[in-house]
């Protein structure tokens, strides 16, 4: 592990935070009450059962999904009515489950596209792309990092899928989030392409305060500070690791079957 | 690219971990580079004026193959590079030529001026539909760009008084270009004309497809969820080219009228759609140069057919368009090429 999260002393919002946040399809009640706070550098696990409401909670994070009822809101100011983009841009970035990239661009143009998306240049329609030489060196030392410097001219469906989520992780990277939220960022990853993941996650900026959803327990022990624990969609737990393994709760809803 | 003779910032820095499979050639870390805009305009310009300088008979089918080319482009940047299935962008050409008509044999009967409104006329169409139809995709978008080229087409059959309906639009002698070069008989004047504003065409959709923005829209065609998740105004970004879209197509439409003096409620209709859409496939859709060489094979092919047998020239078509689906073009290049380098 890189050096420990550090806790923001002198911050006093949460750069993250949900309020009594419900969320029902139907007569379906998948998030009840979730009440979260999330500081700067923090490194948290969502975990919980199939069908806990991980990814719906996510969900409503990124913005994909609005809340039937409580809040959201982003160093403090509330964005639960704000859209995705809005949140994008006041610092929330979220990965994929499924590696969902834009399959025949280069990896190089990719991670380009994430740092016009930043720099608020997606609406120029003249210059070319090349004619943006910051962008292609950030574009650059950014793939260079996770190792991908040598795929930079490759179409993005060509790379091992390990690869493809290192891409996934440039991307959310590219946007300088405060928050981001990793959404089972190990999933279908072949063992031998695993480590180089692990020291992506590993590498993050120690103030990007960070929320996985996984379902990899060595991952998570590995990887996160603090746990909050999802079962039928309400808070079960949520604590340092350590507490959480010994929870009995925990253990009976979910690891210890 | 620049980084080939500097060192690359990639071995500068240390990788986090190395790749676990063989390593890849260097020239898999060269990026990407896009052609300069004006390569493919100046080629254009250097064929078209070949073909009217050899060809002066054919200077007809010259002008009718940049005047497609035009709107086949426009199509593409809706169709290969946005990714909006449309078979109604006939609206968008029929919207350019009923008005730069209409403002011929009412205002003014300046060429140029006359291919502003067209421009105009296509930008606004395109701008007033896009912010409905881009709430939609796939099939949905399809059958909304039938209507609403539908109802364009019914809204120029009503107003009999503006278009003159069934009868067509004539009455209207365009000026000379740019006050010196007056439309002759032999369609001189018209060919280049057409040709020159093809090439303007090609440099502007050129320049727009490979800007941040045209970035943007590739990637909203490939993965929309993925760049909503980037922060992309996915529906603003849409509206825009679609609407730059409809600019070329009313430009190709003014053309038609100013180089036919005649306009017809088939420039509104729904062959025009699909024709257009079959010259795009036919040529490959998403890289530009695609949609002229399809409009060129498909005006050329259409026009040697039909002066073979009038009748079932679309057989012809037909065929040729079967080939190209089955066989990608791709394909066909290399198999032709393994003949060829197997002979010598």
């Amino acid at each position: 592990m890189a050096a420990a999260p550090a806790r923001g002393p002198d911050v006093n919002a949460p750069v993250l935070e949900t309020r009594a946040l419900d969320k029902r399809f139907g007569g379906l009640h998948v998030t009840r009450q979730v009440s979260l706070a999330l500081q700067a550098g923090e490194r948290v696990a969502l975990i919980g059962p199939n069908g806990a409401g991980k990814t719906t909670l996510v969900h409503q994070l990124s913005g994909v999904l609005a809340p039937t009822s409580g809040q959201v809101l982003l160093d403090g100011a509330d964005v639960t009515r704000r859209s995705q983009a809005w949140r994008v841009r006041s610092g929330l970035a979220r990965t994929f489950q499924i590696t969902t990239l834009a399959p025949h661009l280069p990896v190089q143009r990719q991670v380009e596209l994430a740092l016009f998306e930043r720099e608020g240049l997606t609406g120029r329609a003249w210059r070319s792309i090349d004619a943006y030489p910051a962008i292609a060196a950030e574009a650059r030392e950014l793939l260079a990092r996770l190792g991908l410097a040598e795929h930079a001219g490759w179409a993005t469906e060509r790379l091992a899928y390990g690869e493809q989520r290192l891409v996934e992780i440039a991307l959310a990277l590219a946007l300088k989030p405060r928050v981001l939220l990793l959404d089972e960022p190990m999933a279908g990853v072949p063992q031998g392409e695993g480590d180089r993941l692990l020291a992506a996650l590993d590498a993050l900026p120690a103030e990007l305060a960070v929320v996985i959803i996984e379902h990899d327990m060595d991952l998570v022990f590995r990887f996160a500070r603090r746990i909050v624990v999802l079962a039928e969609g309400a808070v079960l737990a949520d604590g340092a690791p350590d507490a959480i393994r010994r929870d009995p709760r925990v253990r009976e809803a979910y690891l210890g079957h | 690219m620049n980084e080939g003779t500097t060192t690359s910032p990639a071995s500068a820095t240390q990788p986090l971990a190395q790749p676990a499979t063989a390593r890849p050639s260097p020239a898999d870390a060269v990026a990407p580079r896009v052609a300069p805009p004006w390569r493919s305009a100046l080629v254009v310009l250097a064929i078209g004026a070949a073909a009217w300088w050899a060809l002066p008979e054919q200077l007809g089918l010259l002008t009718r193959i940049a005047i497609a080319a035009l709107f086949v482009l426009s199509l593409d940047l809706v169709v290969g590079i946005a990714g909006l299935p449309t078979l109604g962008h006939a609206a968008l050409f029929g919207a350019g030529a009923y008005a730069a008509a209409i403002f011929a044999l009412r205002v003014h009967a300046d060429p140029l001026l006359g291919l502003a409104v067209g421009v105009g006329a296509g930008a606004l169409l395109a701008v007033l539909s896009g912010l409905f139809l881009v709430r939609y995709q796939g099939f949905t978008f399809l059958m909304l760009t039938v209507a609403v080229a539908q109802i364009v087409a019914s809204l120029a059959q009503k107003a009999r008084d503006w278009t003159g309906a069934d009868d067509g639009l004539t009455g209207f002698t365009m000026q000379p270009l740019l006050g010196r070069f007056a439309f002759d008989l032999e369609g001189r004047t018209a060919a280049l004309y057409a040709v020159a504003a093809l090439a303007v065409g090609l440099y502007v959709a050129r320049r727009i497809a490979d800007s941040p923005f045209g970035l943007a829209v590739r990637g909203i065609h490939e993965n929309r969820a993925r760049m909503a998740a980037l922060g992309t105004p996915v529906r603003r970004r849409l509206i825009a080219m679609y609407t730059l879209a409809g600019a070329l197509a009313g430009a190709a439409g003014a053309l038609s009228a100013q180089t036919n003096a005649i306009v017809g409620l088939d420039s509104l209709s729904f062959a025009l759609s699909a024709e257009a859409l079959v010259m795009l496939i036919l040529g490959g859709a998403g890289r530009l140069y695609g949609a002229l060489v399809g409009a060129a094979v498909f005006t050329l092919l259409h026009h040697t057919a039909a002066s073979i047998n009038p009748y079932h020239w679309l057989f012809v078509v037909g065929g040729v368009l079967m080939a190209v689906v089955i066989v990608p073009p791709d394909r066909a290049w290399a198999w032709l090429r393994r003949r060829l380098g197997g002979r010598t």
